[in-house]
């Protein structure tokens, strides 16, 4: 017989059964299905933090102040409230010693109320270099961004992020208008273009939003708000001294990034009695992410290494029921001339299309992966719109991505189920007796 | 030992298609042997039809088994093709009953899923080399028999008879040295046992090589020679007509 008369031959063999049958490739289908959409999703994710990460830049390190804990605090606690953190002068020490430097922004950030008229926004505000908008990429929509005069002249002006401006300035166009920030007023003389978050750094789990920030030169910034920032909490008055939030630098090859991050940490380890700041380095996230996903595609086999494994003992069962039921057609084969060998192809074949089929259908509701996520996304905006907007944004823009690898492996996986689980069925029709199974029934 | 052509009958020139040589067939049941068969020696010519008859448990399953290489001797020798075929290992044993065997069972052993055409088919599909006139030959049988009107029809739409009939072309469709029945009639009424019986005579006048298990006299009539069988030997050899 040849292959095509096999496969027919299996597959009306497995249409006696037809809801037997429909469960067994169910099983396998599920499997296929949920391999392939894990995966989807979990690229999904992977690229998305890659996206994030490449974001911060591949030749930057970052350097952030980090609060330090609570026991630290009281330690060192005075009555002028903490100091900690990166100062005006690591700055100026990381740009005279590190010489694969390029460019190097200091920043500062809090939050503050930032109105206009009636409207208001809690805002980051952030006091930086005009250097700023090139590193992290941010392009401007409208006016220009801050300037080295504005720095040179500690000018009240200032850049909205894009949902700023539209939260503030509902109506009008924002450059050239005033808001309000503390007792200070501020000109717009520029609104940024909308950009999506970049990964979580510093420490902290969030990833970096742009969308709340208002940009300031840090000249203005010192002058206007100072190191010093006062708030209440739980009825006490809080009191940090901050100079910079983060330094950013930019080297000038990928290859000196490490190095670079190298003497930065030498640097401020001998001027920082505590560890009061974190090097980031994006490649290295990078790195690390590659490495979480590795991890996370094996887990993923696994999950679906056992999802089919028990669709494998489904067609097992059936296969074992099958083999009963036929004793008698096992006997009249094996008279009318098949040898062992024969028989057991025979049932092989047949659980190899019903894995097959499974298979075959597993990848077809594969793709449907992409569009399914989309309906749940559209059905949950429309018809739950506050759920929706609290959902963290990572979930918001995931996309699942299909990895041809991942169709490849779970089809063939399927296949290669039937095959093992078959073999037992298989031989054990092969095996009996031709005259015990002619007299069978 | 008795041999059917050289003791009684003219036609000595005919080949030998089969043969039995001092054949025992041991059982070991719980510790005990039952010796089903006790020495047993044939000689199969070219055209035979004979009758295999006997009380039950004289053997005559056993021996038919041992014909159709479903078994294999405890002792003795069995030539089918020119070759000894008493000690072949199980896959050639497969290939000897799918090259130079046809069977015809008493309660016919159809493939259920599968058409009249089909079932007849069945045996090609384990020949070495393909037989390429496969799908011609198994028309032809069909009509042979009597059931080209039937082609497509199940096993479960035909009458016994009919059903015996798909199983006598199924065991043409390798063109065998011998056919072997257990009981062709056994399922079927005095009517229908005639006609299944008509179609046995006539391809025997055609050449055919038939060896038929029966307890029924007048089915064994039908046959030119009656072997009986008692304990395991061969009691007598009667020639009909
Ligand atoms: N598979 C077997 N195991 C043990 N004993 C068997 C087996 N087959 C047949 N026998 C014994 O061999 C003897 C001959 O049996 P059998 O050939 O079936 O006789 P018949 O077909 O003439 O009734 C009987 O005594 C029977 O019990
Ligand atoms: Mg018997």
């Amino acid at each position: 017989m040849n292959f095509l008369q096999q496969l027919r031959l299996g597959f009306r063999s497995l249409l006696l059964h037809k809801l037997r049958s429909a469960l067994a490739v169910l099983g396998i289908l599920i499997g296929v299905t949920a391999v392939i959409w894990l995966v989807a999703l979990g690229e999904g994710v992977s690229y998305q933090a890659q996206q994030q990460i490449k974001n911060l830049g591949a030749t930057s390190i970052i350097v952030r102040s980090i609060k330090p804990t609570e026991e630290a605090n009281r330690e060192s606690g005075s009555r002028s409230g903490i100091a900690y953190g990166l100062l005006r002068d690591d700055y100026d020490r990381i740009l005279a010693n590190v010489p694969t430097i390029t460019k190097a922004m200091p920043m500062r950030e809090i939050n503050r109320e930032v109105r206009n008229g009636e409207f208001a926004i809690d805002a980051t505000l952030v006091g930086c270099t005009p250097e700023y908008f090139d590193i992290n990429r941010l392009g401007i929509e409208r006016g220009r961004p801050l300037s080295a005069a504005d720095m040179e002249y500690l000018d009240n002006v200032a850049v909205l992020a894009y949902e700023v401006a539209e939260r503030l300035f509902p109506i009008e166009d924002p450059v050239g208008r005033a808001v309000q920030i503390g007792d200070e007023f501020y000109v717009v003389i520029g609104v940024a273009e909308q950009r999506t978050a970049s990964a979580a750094i510093g420490g902290s789990l969030a990833a970096r939003q742009y969308d709340k920030d208002v940009y300031i030169p840090l000249s203005t910034f010192r002058a206007r708000i100072g190191d010093r920032v006062i708030t209440v909490r739980g009825g006490t008055f809080q009191n940090e001294t901050v100079e910079l939030n983060q330094i950013t630098a930019v080297v000038d090859d990928m290859k000196a990034v490490d190095s670079s991050a190298d003497i930065i940490r030498d640097l401020l380890r001998r001027y920082h009695k505590s560890l009061d700041y974190a090097v980031v380095v994006p490649k290295e996230l990078l790195e690390q992410a590659e490495t979480l996903r590795t991890m996370f595609n094996v887990l993923l086999l696994l999950i679906a290494g056992i999802s089919l494994l028990v669709g494998g003992i489904g067609i097992m069962n059936i296969m074992l029921a099958t083999v009963t039921e036929r004793t008698r057609e096992i006997g009249i084969r094996r008279a009318l001339g098949a040898t062992k060998g024969e028989i057991v192809q025979q049932f092989l074949w047949e659980t190899v299309v019903l894995s097959g089929t499974g298979g075959l259908l597993g990848v077809a509701f594969g793709f449907l992966c992409g569009p399914t996520v989309a309906l749940v996304r559209r059905t949950i905006s429309e018809l739950f719109p506050e759920v929706w907007s609290s959902l963290p944004p990572n979930i918001r823009d995931l996309e699942p991505l299909l990895a041809p690898w991942s169709i490849a492996a779970a089809f063939g996986i399927s296949v290669g189920v039937g095959i093992i689980f078959g073999i037992y069925p298989a031989r054990r029709a092969a095996n009996m007796d031709p005259i015990e199974a002619l007299r069978h029934e | 030992m008795s041999s059917v052509a050289t003791e009684n009958r003219p036609e000595t020139g005919r080949d030998v298609v089969a043969s039995v040589r001092n054949v025992t067939k041991v059982y070991r049941l719980g510790g005990e042997d039952v010796k089903a068969l006790a020495g047993v020696s044939i000689d199969f010519h070219q055209g035979d039809f004979v009758a295999i008859m006997g009380s039950s448990g004289s053997g005559k399953s056993t021996l038919l088994n041992l014909l159709g290489c479903l078994d294999r001797p405890t002792t003795g020798q069995y030539f089918l093709g020119g070759n000894d075929v008493a000690t072949l290992d199980d896959e050639s044993l497969s290939r000897v009953r799918g090259r130079y065997l046809g069977f015809v069972f008493q309660s016919y052993n159809l493939i259920q899923q599968l058409s009249v055409v089909e079932n007849i088919a069945v045996p090609l599909a384990y020949q070495r080399p393909a037989n390429p006139d496969g799908p011609e030959l198994c028309l032809r049988l069909a009509k042979l028999v009597g059931l080209s009107g039937r082609l497509g029809h199940r096993p479960n739409q035909l009458s016994g008879g009919q059903q015996q009939r798909v199983a006598i072309a199924r065991a043409l469709v390798n063109n065998p040295h011998v056919i072997l029945a257990d009981e062709p009639t056994g399922n079927l009424d005095t009517a229908t046992s005639l006609e299944i019986m008509d179609l046995l005579d006539a391809l025997n006048n055609a050449g055919r090589t038939i060896v038929m298990v029966t307890h029924e006299p007048d089915i064994a009539a039908r046959a030119k020679t009656v072997i009986s069988l008692r304990d395991g030997k061969i009691e007598s050899i009667t020639h009909n007509g």
